[in-house]
């Protein structure tokens, strides 16, 4: 490629610059991985269907969604290991469509961990430093420094069905690590490991990820681990992206429908904006027996049909009837689910719904509170409902 | 734990009160498991290391005329004794008279040259099956394994009609200008190697189809990722961990080729001289029964120490994926 026509591709594309991320106190840098308008087919099956995604550089990005939505995928053909049917992959501005997975400055963390079972710890974490031929003084540092990094120096010398699964997922992250890839593809890292662990291998991966400032990108299918790791999360359902953003905005503003029920728990009601003002909207809903009256404008016509969600711990319970004409409704407990710093209280509304209702038990002992059979009344506030029209 | 016993020992004519049935799935649940080992050892000890004593006996006997065609080991003397005549003169014999040492080493280069090009060709041909899709596989396997349907015999037999020096052979390459001359392959060693290794592919592909297969494929995914190009993925991790289904495969070739007969007998010449010749000339020829079992025996000696080394590497395999050291 000459310098001129080089020069003429980066002024052509549009400069990106990375999104605000609330909360987030990271610098993030120019896009690092660009997917534009990637489709991928296995025979008749769509499995990625018109994906575009930036990955900017520093960031901690989650690919999110269920078996088959295509996150996996969506990582391997950044890894080079899958060939996308229509669009293409960029890393670093370069075109990635013939560049072989051993050309490509990124590394990948496998699912299964695929650490070479005849091959010791400090052997599986030389091996790709052996590849690139660095010398031997500089490949037993590297190794010594992942080695404490992951604290195994103790296990150098052990094969990997020496290991537990906890340690042989910290060599598999080790070994990826261990080139200083530009990018580094997590294929659910931690879907092997028990819970306990698993809650503790996330903050050491965010850790791991600040330190060293690689780029990391994971595909996981558990929300939470989403949640906890990721500056941004993208979900995916059916090979395509619903929506792109960081954690707390994904969970607050979902964008649709699915991603509102995928992210988190969530009381789903469907009904009709009969009064659509830039300040305030109103919407029918059948389930309820008043209007769902919400603070701020949507996007939806009149008339039209959208759907109000509703986050348990933001819906209230009170035994006496609200003095209000809009946001409650009336119903008997029928299931309270204890779970130790919260209680999910499952309220059957006179229609049928079954509304979830989330309370903090802020006291040891349950006394007064409402309990099994009570007839109570559920509310919210006027922001509290999210609108979406899909 | 009693009952197992009583019904042991004394069968179905035991005093004991409890029913024949009841005593008999007590008798399985205590000793079922030894009694499933049992069924093979008892198989090996009736047609490996029966016959096998029997040889060794006839290799420390010396020729006589007669039937049987030796000399009893034991006599008993006037006096009462039982006389113990062990003959070391037939072992003695192989490595007196040249023959059989040529024999020998002509029958392990032929069965290490065969092995070696079976496993060029079975390699291959075992990654191709373990790499195809779950449909072609099966068919694929299944032709591996097709060959066996027909009479060994036959088969061999019908290689003479390819590899003679107008056979079928000959005349395609002939005709397509590639040679002149007919190769001489028919009665030369080339002719046993390549009935070697058409007879005994199928033990080569199928030990390293059955590793192959296991490998994980991401692995191979892994090594490339991590910057290794194809070919050196391929030796640094492909091979080393096809090892086991490689020293399987070879040995079940390289042991039945040492002593092959048939095939250096229809395909191979007047100088591919090798000990499954002199089996049968000593045997059926000379007539000479403690020279062959010797000549048996030695070759039994020579074949334990590849056996040794293959357990040698299965001992160590298995040691690797145990808990360790």
């Amino acid at each position: 490629m000459s310098m001129a026509t080089q020069v003429k591709a980066v002024s052509d594309r549009p400069v990106k610059t990375p999104p605000e991320i609330p909360g987030c106190t990271k610098k993030l840098g120019p896009p690092i991985i660009e997917i534009e308008k990637v489709v991928k087919r296995f025979g008749d099956f769509v499995a990625v269907n018109g994906v575009s995604l930036d990955v900017f550089e520093g960031e901690f990005l989650c690919l999110l969604g269920g078996s088959g939505c295509g996150k996996t995928t969506l990582l391997r053909m950044m890894a080079g290991f899958e060939q996308p049917s229509e669009g293409r992959v960029l890393i670093d501005g370069k075109d990635m469509t013939d560049v072989a997975p051993y050309d490509r400055p990124v590394n990948m963390m496998f699912q299964s961990y695929a650490l070479f079972p005849h091959m010791s710890v400090e052997r599986n974490i030389e091996f790709g430093l052996r590849q690139d031929g660095m010398p031997k003084a500089e490949r037993e540092s590297r190794v010594a420094e992942m080695l404490a990094m992951v604290q195994l120096e103790r296990f150098a010398k052990r094969k990997p069905n020496q290991l537990s699964g906890g340690q042989r997922q910290r060599v598999a992250l080790a070994r990826a690590l261990a080139k200083h890839p530009r990018v580094l593809l997590l294929d659910e890292p931690l879907s092997a490991l028990d819970k306990k662990l698993r809650e503790r291998t996330q903050l050491d991966l965010v850790n791991i990820q600040e330190k060293t400032g690689i780029t990391f990108v994971v595909v996981t299918h558990d929300q939470e681990e989403a949640m906890t790791m990721a500056d941004r999360v993208a979900i995916m359902d059916e090979g395509w992206i619903e929506q792109i953003d960081a954690p707390q905005s994904m969970y607050e503003y979902p964008n649709t429908r699915f991603v509102a029920e995928f992210f988190g728990s969530v009381n789903m009601f469907e009904g009709t904006l009969v009064e659509d003002e830039p300040d305030h909207v109103i919407i029918e809903a059948p389930e309820l027996e008043t209007p769902i009256y919400v603070g701020h404008g949507v996007s939806g016509r009149e008339g039209g049909t959208v759907w109000a969600a509703l986050r348990p711990e933001k819906v209230t319970l009170i035994t006496e009837k609200p003095d209000r004409d809009s946001n409650w409704s009336s119903g008997v407990v029928k299931d309270i689910v204890y779970l130790g710093s919260t209680s999910t209280y499952i309220v059957e509304l006179a229609s049928g719904k079954q509304v979830r209702a989330t309370l903090a038990n802020h006291d040891r002992d349950m006394e007064g509170r409402v309990t099994w059979d009570d007839k109570v009344f559920v509310t919210w506030t006027d922001n509290a409902p999210v609108v979406v029209s899909s | 734990m009693e009952a197992g016993t009583g019904a042991s020992a004394g069968g179905g004519a035991a005093p004991v009160r409890t029913h024949w049935r009841t005593r008999l799935s007590v008798y399985l649940n205590t000793n079922g498991r030894r009694l499933v080992l049992g069924v093979p050892y008892l198989w090996l000890l009736l047609f490996f290391l029966l016959p096998f004593a029997i040889v060794l006996k006839i290799s420390f006997a010396e020729f006589a005329i007669g039937v049987p065609p030796y000399s009893d080991l034991l006599e008993l003397t006037q006096d009462g004794y039982f006389r113990l005549t062990l003959a070391l003169s037939n072992y003695a014999y192989l490595f007196d008279d040249p023959q059989y040492v040529i024999a020998y080493t002509n029958s392990l280069r032929i069965a290490a040259v065969s092995t070696a090009f079976a496993l060029l060709v079975g390699f291959p041909m075992a990654y191709g099956i373990a790499k195809a899709p779950k449909g072609p596989r099966t068919i694929l396997l299944f032709l591996v394994v097709l060959p066996f349907w027909t009479s060994f015999l036959i088969r061999v037999y019908a290689w003479i009609g390819i590899l003679k020096s107008n056979g079928l052979l000959n005349n395609l390459l002939i005709s397509l200008g590639i040679i002149d001359d007919p190769l001489v392959i028919l009665g030369s060693d080339w002719g046993v190697y390549i009935g070697i290794v058409y007879s005994y592919l199928p033990f080569m592909v199928l030990p390293l189809y059955a590793t192959l297969e296991k490998l994980d494929p991401s692995l191979l995914e892994a090594a490339h990722d991590l910057g290794c190009r194809p070919w050196k993925a391929f030796l640094t991790i492909t091979l080393p961990l096809a090892l086991p289904g490689i020293v399987a495969g070879s040995m079940l070739v390289f042991i039945p080729a040492v002593g092959e007969f048939v095939i250096p007998e229809l395909l191979g010449g007047a100088d591919t001289f090798m000990i499954g010749r002199v089996l049968w000339n000593e045997f059926f020829l000379n007539r000479d029964w403690p020279v062959a079992s010797a000549v048996a025996m030695a070759m039994l000696i020579l074949l334990v120490a590849p056996i040794m080394i293959f357990q040698h590497i299965q001992a160590k395999q298995a040691d690797g994926e145990g808990a360790g050291r």
